[in-house]
């Protein structure tokens, strides 16, 4: 009986932290990771992993804010001078819409500024505070 | 020999990859240009020699300070377009860095103002300045 509270409790919990503009692709991509993890997706514990400047990385990027800027609404850019669109969802609607993709940057931005692969913790609480964003 | 070095040093500076009233070639690969676009501008390969690429693409967990790993399938993909469109060979040396070769710092070394190097931010940056840059048109300068 406790357990099919669990789909319903999940449900509550994407409906919480998504706000409106997350879309059933989102909601998947967050439910993937989610599944993965020990607990459940904190957006703040993700602020702090966005914010922190990390050692163990390349040089270049101690922070996820290098690049993309101080906070999740700001436009960043590249060290080679291109322009990223926000990371918040509310102001860059198509992001975390494909788990390949999502993926792809995970490995390598991890790896650039963390110098190691995210956990699916890690990775779940940065895109629930961006999908909060 | 004094020759040989003024003659050597002469092709060296003309050996820009098309002349300078020419248009270099644009990028036709859907998976080049999104995968190679996405920090950077997608350079054209005839900015480097085959062996420079592969080295480049060889090395992609560590690219200019970044991870730009790519899934095998793409790697090669991108890999064979570069290596098939590549510009000739210069010199022994396999340089992977467009902005270091001879012609690219002779042609911008008294050209290129500090002010327009610091909106640029990185010589990398082409499209700062020469704004037609991924059309291939780099004569607005």
């Amino acid at each position: 009986m406790k357990l099919s509270f669990a789909p319903l409790a999940a449900a509550l919990f994407l409906t919480a932290i998504a706000p409106a503009s997350a879309g059933p692709d989102q909601d998947s991509v967050l439910t993937y990771f989610q599944q993965r993890a020990d607990s459940a997706a904190s957006p703040e514990r993700g602020k702090s992993l966005f914010e922190a400047r990390h050692g163990g990385g390349k040089p270049q990027t101690p922070s996820c804010t290098s690049c993309h800027g101080g906070t999740p609404s700001e436009t960043g850019k590249t060290r080679a001078g291109k322009e990223i669109a926000p990371m918040a969802l509310s102001r860059t609607p198509q992001r975390f819409s494909d788990l390949k993709k999502v993926e792809k940057w995970f490995r390598r931005n991890c790896n650039s500024v963390l110098g190691r692969e995210c956990t699916a913790q890690e990775k779940s609480d940065f895109l629930a505070f961006m999908m909060s964003q | 020999m004094k020759k040989t070095l003024f003659l050597a040093a002469a092709i060296g500076f003309a050996g820009l990859p098309v002349n300078a009233d020419e248009r270099v070639a644009v990028i036709r690969d859907d998976i080049v240009k999104k995968e190679c676009g996405a920090c950077h501008m997608a350079f054209q390969p005839q900015f480097l020699p085959a062996s420079s690429w592969r080295t480049i693409m060889e090395g992609l967990t560590d690219h200019f300070g970044e991870d730009a790993s790519l899934d095998e399938e793409t790697a090669r993909h991108i890999t064979g377009y570069l290596a098939g469109n590549a510009g000739r060979s210069r010199g022994a040396k396999t340089a992977i860095r467009i902005t270091e070769l001879g012609w690219f710092v002779h042609e911008h070394n008294d050209e290129v103002s500090p002010r327009a190097r610091k909106k640029a931010g990185t010589m990398a940056n082409c499209t700062a300045c020469h704004r037609g840059a991924e059309k291939g048109y780099y004569d607005d300068d």
